[in-house]
């Protein structure tokens, strides 16, 4: 599981460097270097085991799909990388999880921070009860970031990245709830993006969506490639065949859920190793 | 053929039952604001809302009643605001519901909500009046109030803030917002509403109160001239004039008529607080 798998996209430009910002600063590929490393790790809601010994490495600049049926812990595997699970009352984490090399569970570590730099997408979108501006820059402003043409730009790149600047750009002291789910969903991306975070984790961000505004999505989880580390949960197939670079498969055994296979996405789904791999992929279970 | 029907009949006598139910609860409540219209509206008029007392409240007006009874209530308003709100945010945002000591204030609440106002009157004699050396005063009273209207008010702003969909705290939380900035910037405005709302019951059941302030800002009718002095709320001259003063009654009722008036004011004011304003966000989102 922890070893090198080759480099699953070829780079272009030249260089394989990765890079973090506009689209257009820097070429876009993945590395297989690993940047999050999970090992050993279970999770339990009030002793309730939910996750068991789950160990996996995420790669830098890839897209990572996670699949499976609900309830095998996909989500709560999610939410342990940005240590959300400290929001749930009963909810205890063991073993390793590393992000550059930095032990997320460790006490000592700055939670706040960690948190800024894995951004978390919901499946139900999110934006707060404010305007479409305020949306982006009071997180911003909560993270230092003072000076006013420094917002007023991180708002621009950040709404510009998700293709939202052209719809909003006249109507952004409009609430936020007045947006289109889909709408509402670019803005929670720009909301994290413009954090710059390294990592995004997006737990199923198209399911709540119609097939219109889930395909724009997809598309700019498509563009994220390269720029940010992308791990995704989806319960769409295709949708997880289609972006991802890597893809891992969770299963549930008696309300246990634990990852049953993980390997490149063209692999899990034309030659799965595992039978529960085949038989879901191929639509027979699950 | 369908008014033959038992069943018909039995709808019908229902339908009956309900609408007779309800047209007496109606009728009754217009009965009562009949009566006192019927015997204080005749009183009423600018100069008695603003004139001072005469003669123990059988002439004059009601003029420093009024200012003691909005004094009382700003103390009561301005304590128990800040300690209800910091009370609320406790028991919704910092604590897990399985929580002994959110129990424990949970319920030392409920059963304060429920304790006769004379008994809190007794203890705002004992505490401020006596311990503390207020005696009889604006300021005890105040104090005394924001102690019985803290449950019904924290209670109601809990009830508001747990509302705020949790989609928002998480949201919140995973773009590393610091707990005071989550409350600051979302829960609190967007539980601003049901606050609104808790604080108008608040007032409400302060207004109301004659039993707990008798003991402590007592009934003393000139115009208070410091929050030291002792003052009469109107709760407490209706009672004084319709059980003490001979020929009190027809200014005790257009007292009550005031008083009713004014309740009715903040409680639709905190009716369309809690229903325009939340359903403009839920109409939003």
């Amino acid at each position: 599981m922890t070893k090198t798998p080759e480099p699953c996209c070829t780079p272009q430009n030249g260089s394989e460097a990765y890079t973090v910002g506009p689209l257009q600063s820097g070429p876009a590929c993945c590395e297989p270097e690993p940047v999050i490393r999970v090992t050993n790790l279970s999770l339990r809601y009030a002793g309730q085991p939910a996750l068991e010994n789950v160990a996996l490495d995420i790669y830098r600049g890839c897209i990572t799909a996670l699949i499976g049926p609900s309830g095998c812990g996909k989500t709560s595997f999610l939410s342990s990388l940005n240590r959300l699970t400290d929001l749930i009352p009963g909810c205890t984490v063991e073993g390793g999880i590393e992000i550059d090399g930095r032990d997320v569970h460790d006490p000592d570590t700055d939670v706040q921070a960690l948190r800024r730099q894995v951004g978390m997408i919901f499946q139900k979108p999110n934006p707060f009860p404010l305007s479409i501006r305020r949306n982006i820059q009071m997180p911003l402003r909560e993270h230092g970031v003072r000076a006013c043409t420094a917002l007023e730009e991180k708002t621009e790149a950040a709404l510009r990245d998700v293709g939202l600047w052209d719809e909003v750009r006249d109507r952004l002291d409009a609430p936020a709830l007045v947006l289109s789910g889909g709408q509402q969903q670019r803005l929670c991306i720009a909301r994290a993006l413009a954090l710059q975070p390294e990592i995004l984790l997006m737990d199923e961000p198209c399911s709540a969506l119609d097939p219109l505004s889930s395909g724009v999505v997809e598309d700019l989880i498509q563009d994220l490639r390269g720029r940010y580390t992308v791990v995704i949960v989806t319960h769409n197939l295709a949708q997880a065949r289609r972006i991802a670079n890597y893809a891992g498969f969770f299963w549930a055994k008696e309300r246990t859920g634990t990852l049953v296979e993980f390997g490149q996405c063209r692999q899990i789904f034309e030659e799965p190793a595992h039978e529960l791999t085949a038989a879901y992929v191929s639509g027979m279970r699950g | 053929m369908a008014r033959r029907n038992p069943r018909f009949l039995r709808d019908l006598l229902l339908a009956l039952l309900v609408w007779g139910v309800a047209a007496s609860v109606a009728g009754s409540f217009l009965w009562l604001v009949g009566d006192m219209l019927w015997h204080g509206a005749g009183q009423l008029s600018w100069n008695f809302l603003t004139a001072a007392t005469e003669n123990a409240g059988r002439s004059g007006g009601i003029g420093s009643i009024l200012v003691s009874t909005l004094l009382i209530l700003a103390v009561a308003m301005v304590v128990a605001t800040p300690l209800g709100l910091a009370t609320a945010v406790l028991l919704s945002e910092f604590v897990s519901p399985g929580n002994r000591f959110a129990q424990l204030v949970g319920l030392s609440l409920d059963v304060l909500a429920g304790v006769p106002s004379i008994v809190f009157g007794l203890f705002g004699m004992a505490f401020f009046s006596v311990f503390l050396g207020l005696g009889f005063s604006i300021l005890a009273g105040g104090l005394t109030l924001a102690c019985m209207a803290l449950p019904i008010f924290i209670r109601t702003a809990e009830a508001g803030l747990r509302a705020v969909p949790d989609d928002w705290r998480r949201g919140a939380a995973a773009l590393g917002l610091s707990r005071s900035a989550a409350l600051s910037h979302i829960l609190l405005p967007a539980a601003t509403p049901a606050l609104a709302a808790a604080l108008m019951l608040g007032i409400g059941r302060a207004m109301a109160e004659t039993a707990a302030l008798i003991f402590t800002s007592g009934y003393v009718d000139r115009m208070p001239s410091s929050l030291a002095d002792s003052g009469r709320a109107l709760a407490v001259h209706i009672y004084d004039l319709s059980m003490n003063v001979a020929g009190g009654d027809a200014n005790a009722y257009a007292t009550a008529l005031v008083l009713v008036v004014l309740l009715i004011v903040i409680n639709n004011i905190a009716l369309w607080l809690a229903q325009n304003l939340l359903q403009k966000r839920i109409a939003q989102s």
